[in-house]
């Protein structure tokens, strides 16, 4: 380590991802605007051949926002807060910042390209887990590099406690590295059989019930160290910041944490409530699913809290009402998640649209709103300008939030109907309705989705243009601001 | 016993395992700050000042040459 003589820290790599954050948060979600439009007028399924039907789209959808938008964030927001909160400038050391760039080009150029071969119809079939075999590797690079560059910054910090931040960026690293492993052990089918079919196919290594109990030990674990731990690790550091409120209480945090990390991991069997897998393992599944409320409740409560007195803030900042409303839908998702995990409540919500809509009132309104006002955070500092637009961003802030609750209203009303009209039966037991019954009721929930779509994508186009505004002509800051981000 | 019921009674003790673990975890916090040894909370402040001059908490240098002057 050297000298912190006239040291600074080093943004190219937080501004690289941010970049990256914009661009695929604009293209995962516009793609969700169109699949919802189609799912409500079928007829929009063939405008461009194969390639623009909703079995090629929705892949597309998921993956652009996970593995695009939401990672990117992730890694923007720890090349920026990993720096601050270790007190230590990545550019002190050459390695890490090689490391880093080679990162940024591998993930970018292998997104697009991971993202054309789903269009092209390159598929495992695995939700959340389609990208084929040689982007799996390219994944699994990526993620090496990150994880190394998280422990070289660490190994050379000058702050020898870890934030709790930090904690959670290296839960991330740690969780979706084994979760991605296991569950994409696959068998290049081309390789194997001496030439036969494409290079690019393979074969899951389990079969049946284990294919399934490890897709989604993989798949709700995806959301635990995607969706959860990083976005918690943000809020823990932009929230105090923002407010100059350190966090109401540490040591809660650090309960939260460990509560966190031994619950979800067994919460995933509630994806298979009422299917082919061991009765004892679908209890265990809604037993930890309830439990899970305590650790999330835990984080989300402590955030409340760490606004205690400073209420007003409230009013006056609205990155603070970003991070405040976050949190507010952190507690709402992490409630509804646990009730359509009882085996009762899952008997009418599983494969209902009321699974859609508690998914997404979580990404839109608490990992979305958490990353933008992460965005909002570090632009100004990392270009030393103050944000373009405070009026733009109420506007946006008031656009979104009536978009995700017409999202999830529409989808919670959807979903029951639809559970409740498949198990209807008549008084001979006959079952009173065909599935086309079910579609034409559905319609306009659907239609009032699609319409969500469309104004919370309105909303993303707004927050690009006032970050892309704040970069290029913003007024310019003298000085870092301490607390508050200072807005136009 | 199937591999089954095997399972399950394996996965009943880690559990109770785990919740112990926890709960030692959670007393041994609360007991070492009231008995004055450790101050988690003084750790919220590194979010609050974070710049790169800024003093940090618990200095890493200094903590080590600490180390090397006890051994």
């Amino acid at each position: 380590m050297q000298s912190n003589a006239a040291l600074e820290y080093d943004y190219s790599l937080a501004k690289k991802f941010t970049f990256l954050t914009i661009l695929f948060g604009f293209l995962g979600m516009l793609v969700g605007t169109i699949i919802a439009a189609q799912m409500a007028f079928p007829e929009l399924n063939y405008l461009l051949g194969e390639y623009g039907t909703f079995s090629r789209l929705r892949p597309i959808h998921t993956n652009t926002v996970v593995f695009g938008f939401t990672v990117s964030g992730i890694f923007a927001t720890w090349f920026y807060l990993g720096q601050r909160v270790l007190k230590v400038s990545i550019a002190e050391s050459k390695f890490l910042m090689v490391l880093g760039n080679i990162q940024f080009w591998l993930y970018f150029v292998g997104a697009l390209a991971a993202t054309v071969s789903l269009l092209l119809g390159y598929s495992t079939s695995k939700e959340y887990a389609q990208y084929e075999w040689p982007f799996d590797i390219v994944v699994v690079l990526i993620w090496v590099l990150w994880g190394v560059s998280i422990m070289g910054l660490i190994g050379i910090r000058r702050e020898k406690a870890l934030y709790i931040s930090v904690w959670y960026y290296l839960a991330c690293f740690l969780g979706v590295a084994m979760l991605y492993l296991f569950n994409n052990m696959e068998i290049p089918t081309y390789f194997v059989s001496g030439g036969l079919g494409d290079p690019l196919h393979s074969v899951s290594m389990y079969a049946g019930t284990n294919d399934a109990l490890v897709q989604w030990w993989y798949g709700h674990n995806a959301v635990a160290f995607g969706f959860t731990v990083p976005i918690v690790g943000m809020i823990y550091y932009f929230l105090p910041k923002e407010s100059g409120q350190a966090i109401y209480s540490y040591k809660l945090s650090l309960l939260s944490f460990w509560g966190l990390m031994f619950v979800y991991l067994w919460a995933g069997s509630h994806h298979l409530l009422w299917s082919t897998v061991p009765d004892w393992m679908q209890t265990m599944g809604s037993a930890f699913s309830v439990v899970l409320i305590l650790p999330s409740w835990g984080s989300a409560i402590n955030m409340l809290l760490t606004m205690k007195g400073e209420w007003n803030q409230l009013t006056d900042n609205p990155l603070i009402k970003f991070m405040v409303l976050a949190s507010t839908f952190y507690m709402l998702s992490t409630i509804e998640g646990p009730i359509q995990a009882v085996k009762s409540v899952n008997a009418i919500a599983h494969f209902t649209d009321w699974i859609p809509g508690h998914v997404h009132d979580g990404v839109l309104g608490w990992v979305v709103f958490m990353i933008m006002a992460a965005i909002f955070h570090m632009v100004p500092r990392m270009f030393k300008r103050e944000i373009y637009s405070k009026k733009l961003m109420e506007a946006q802030f008031w656009l979104q939030t009536t978009a995700v609750v017409l999202y999830f209203t529409s989808m919670w009303i959807a979903g029951i109907t639809q559970g409740m009209m498949w198990r209807a039966v008549d008084e001979y037991g006959n079952l009173m309705y065909s599935f086309i019954d079910t579609v034409t009721v559905l319609h306009p929930y659907y239609a009032i989705r699609a319409l969500s779509g469309v104004l919370y994508l309105t909303g993303f186009i707004m927050f690009a243009y006032n970050i892309i505004k704040t970069m290029t002509s913003g007024r310019e800051l003298t000085e870092e601001p301490q607390f508050r981000t200072p807005m136009a | 016993m199937g591999i089954s019921e095997i399972q399950g009674y394996a996965s009943f003790v880690m559990t109770i395992f785990l919740v112990i673990m926890l709960y030692g975890y959670i007393m041994y916090l609360y007991r070492s700050e009231k008995r004055g040894e450790r101050d988690y909370e003084k750790y919220g402040n590194i979010a609050l000042d974070d710049e790169i001059t800024s003093t940090p908490v618990e200095d890493k240098a200094a903590s080590q040459r600490h180390k090397e002057e006890n051994k």
